[in-house]
């Protein structure tokens, strides 16, 4: 069985090789911290293993996270300058190599399709091909190892290192951001066991009108939008916002259609989960593979669409689920 | 109500720009301060975090094959490519990938694409090379780049968010039945919350794709309005933003005098460094 722990180890080894190169890049000012972070995020990512399945202590994991998110929250990381081509190298390389070069490119998605589809239902002696539940991760390591093989292929390329500098350099240029999504999972768990969702959930209750059913809409709507905006997940929103106000107002009170209630009201969450900097994977991620000055590019793109569909998710339920 | 500072920090934080990870560290601990967790169980929820959310951090490993494909030429190739389909806009390309996005999530496909996978190689630089047609083969100036480079990455977003809930075994119908099913004790079933979901992503995509048409409008309008304050692209503003580039970076000394753009961008330090 393909084990998704394989593939954490994958990328650790990834993390700490391109930090070892990293410490000897003279190019890069703040060659020892940009070092020092990518390493201790390297060793993390194979000693959350043991983190995760509850051999080792959780402590020492969580210094090293305070420890990276000094080193890149004070600005003790930084990049050098990439030994590449140049804008003119490129385009000469890509009128040689034609539409070849989306071969690898596809590779990726179509190697995670067939391995979430197809892969997922094999087994071996009455094992699974891959681990159960981790389907779309192994997809993509699988698709990415593959696509990489193949793109060293099509392109004739024989020495490992040059695609390892390669990724090093974008790693670099997006720097500590690639943790943020981690940390803003790690800040939703907190908030939970602080008990913010019952106090949202508390003071929902408190400002909910008596039996006028647009504003109870309205409110399990918005609320899960905004619950979602300040924890960064609609998941964690749905079950403080179906518990006050979905449940016991809409369904028991109001007598709505359970499915059409919760499968929108979810849909509102995800307005929420489109304009918070808090789902850094699906925000300020992007922002800092494309390279953008303004970190909050994609947020300001996606929300007047974001308000204009919590729109539509409230007249949803109101016309149709009742 | 205590707790909500931990909230407030957050929003201050992201409101006043301070270095994300600095604004969620702080919160963690102050959060949990407040909720009476101890310094040792701070430390142990910071960890244990960690190493459940590890799979959002694995696209990591797309990289050196992006980057590989990037030095050959992939950007250059998608441009290209979309050079040669004429009566592609920005707008209407997005639009195309939108509702792709969203009918291959709709039907479990939502590692098609991504951020990794298909923006930044292909989605990215092709609404790019549409602009730039519509600029006279010009490059962009920067604030018009990063709007398509915005949307480019919004399309993405959306058409995943309001295609995948049609699909049955995705995980946030799971949840609704999980949780529903099991606290109130009744039965819910995937599939008719995932045609529930159907109308929304009909909206979704009359919203989005007519604001993604509207964009076309957008570019020319500030295109036509940063040809006016800065010239026609090949004289003093095209000099300045030269010269601006050789300050940034050492490489880019090297570079001929085409100007691309992109290769200036990587060395000018955009994501996390300069946005502090």
């Amino acid at each position: 069985m393909i084990r998704s722990e394989w593939f954490f180890w994958l990328v650790g080894a990834v993390f700490l090789i391109m930090a070892a190169q990293m410490a000897g890049d003279r190019t890069n000012p703040k060659r020892h911290g940009s070092a020092a972070f990518w390493g201790l995020l390297g060793v993390a990512f194979v000693y959350s293993s043991w983190v995760a399945d509850g051999s080792a202590p959780a402590e020492p994991l969580g210094v090293a996270v305070l420890v990276m998110i000094c080193l890149g929250g004070f600005g003790f990381t930084g990049k050098g300058v990439p030994r590449t081509t140049d804008d003119r190298e490129r385009t000469e390389l890509a009128a040689r190599w034609g539409n070849r070069l989306f071969v690898p490119a596809l590779t990726i998605p179509l190697v995670a399709v067939v391995c979430s589809v197809l892969v997922a239902k094999w087994s071996i002696g009455g094992e699974p091909v891959l681990e159960d539940g981790s389907e779309t991760i192994l997809g993509l390591g699988i698709g990415a190892l593959i696509a990489l093989g193949v793109g060293m292929w099509v392109l004739r390329e024989r020495s490992p290192s040059v695609p390892v500098h390669a990724g090093r350099s974008l790693l670099e240029s997006m720097g500590w951001a690639l943790l943020l999504p981690q940390l803003l999972a790690v800040l939703g768990a907190i908030f939970q066991t602080a008990g913010v969702g019952t106090q949202v959930g508390r003071i929902t209750e408190e400002v909910l009108p008596d039996g006028q059913r647009l504003a109870a809409v309205a409110l399990y709507c918005v609320g899960m939008a905004v619950f979602t905006i300040i924890m960064g997940n609609a998941f964690a929103a749905f079950p403080v916002m179906t518990a006050a106000v979905g449940w016991p107002v809409l369904l028991v009170q109001m007598d709505g259609s359970p499915a059409g209630v919760m499968a929108v009201g979810m849909l509102a969450g995800f307005c929420g989960t489109l304009v918070t900097p808090m789902a850094a994977n699906f925000n300020l991620v992007p922002a800092a593979l494309l390279e953008l000055k303004d970190q909050y590019g994609p947020i300001k793109a996606q929300a007047p669409t974001a308000a204009a569909m919590l729109g539509c998710n409230i007249a949803i339920i109101y016309f149709f689920a009742f | 109500m205590v707790v909500l500072l931990g909230v407030v920090v957050v929003v201050l934080g992201f409101a006043t720009r301070r270095n994300p990870l600095l604004v969620v560290g702080v919160a963690g601990i102050a959060t949990g301060l407040l909720g009476e967790l101890s310094p040792a169980e701070i430390l142990r929820a910071f960890g244990d975090g960690f190493a459940s959310s590890r799979s959002v951090t694995i696209f990591a490993i797309t990289l050196p094959v992006i980057g590989l494909l990037e030095r050959n030429g992939l950007q250059q190739q998608a441009r290209t490519l979309i050079g040669k389909l004429g009566g592609l806009t920005t707008g209407r390309f997005l639009m195309l990938y939108l509702a792709l996005r969203q009918l291959t999530a709709a039907f479990g496909l939502q590692s098609i694409g991504g951020p990794a996978q298909s923006v930044r190689p292909m989605i990215a630089p092709m609404a790019e090379a549409a602009a730039e047609r519509r600029n006279g083969g010009r490059p962009l100036p920067e604030p018009v780049r990063e709007k398509v480079r915005s949307h480019s990455s919004g399309a993405d977003t959306v058409g995943l968010f309001f295609g995948e809930d049609c699909f049955l075994a995705i995980g946030s119908i799971l949840l609704i039945t999980g949780f529903v099913n099991s606290t109130y004790d009744t039965h819910l079933e995937p599939l008719s919350l995932a045609l529930w979901a159907v109308p929304t992503a009909v909206c979704a995509f009359l919203v989005h794709g007519a604001r993604l048409l509207r964009l076309d409008g957008t570019l020319e309008r500030e295109l036509a309005a940063y040809e006016a304050a800065h010239g026609t692209g090949n004289g003093a503003g095209h000099a300045a933003r030269d010269a601006a580039r050789i300050s940034l970076t050492k490489d880019a000394a090297t570079r001929t005098g085409t100007d691309t753009g992109r290769g200036a961008d990587r060395a000018s330090g955009t994501t996390g460094e300069g946005a502090e």
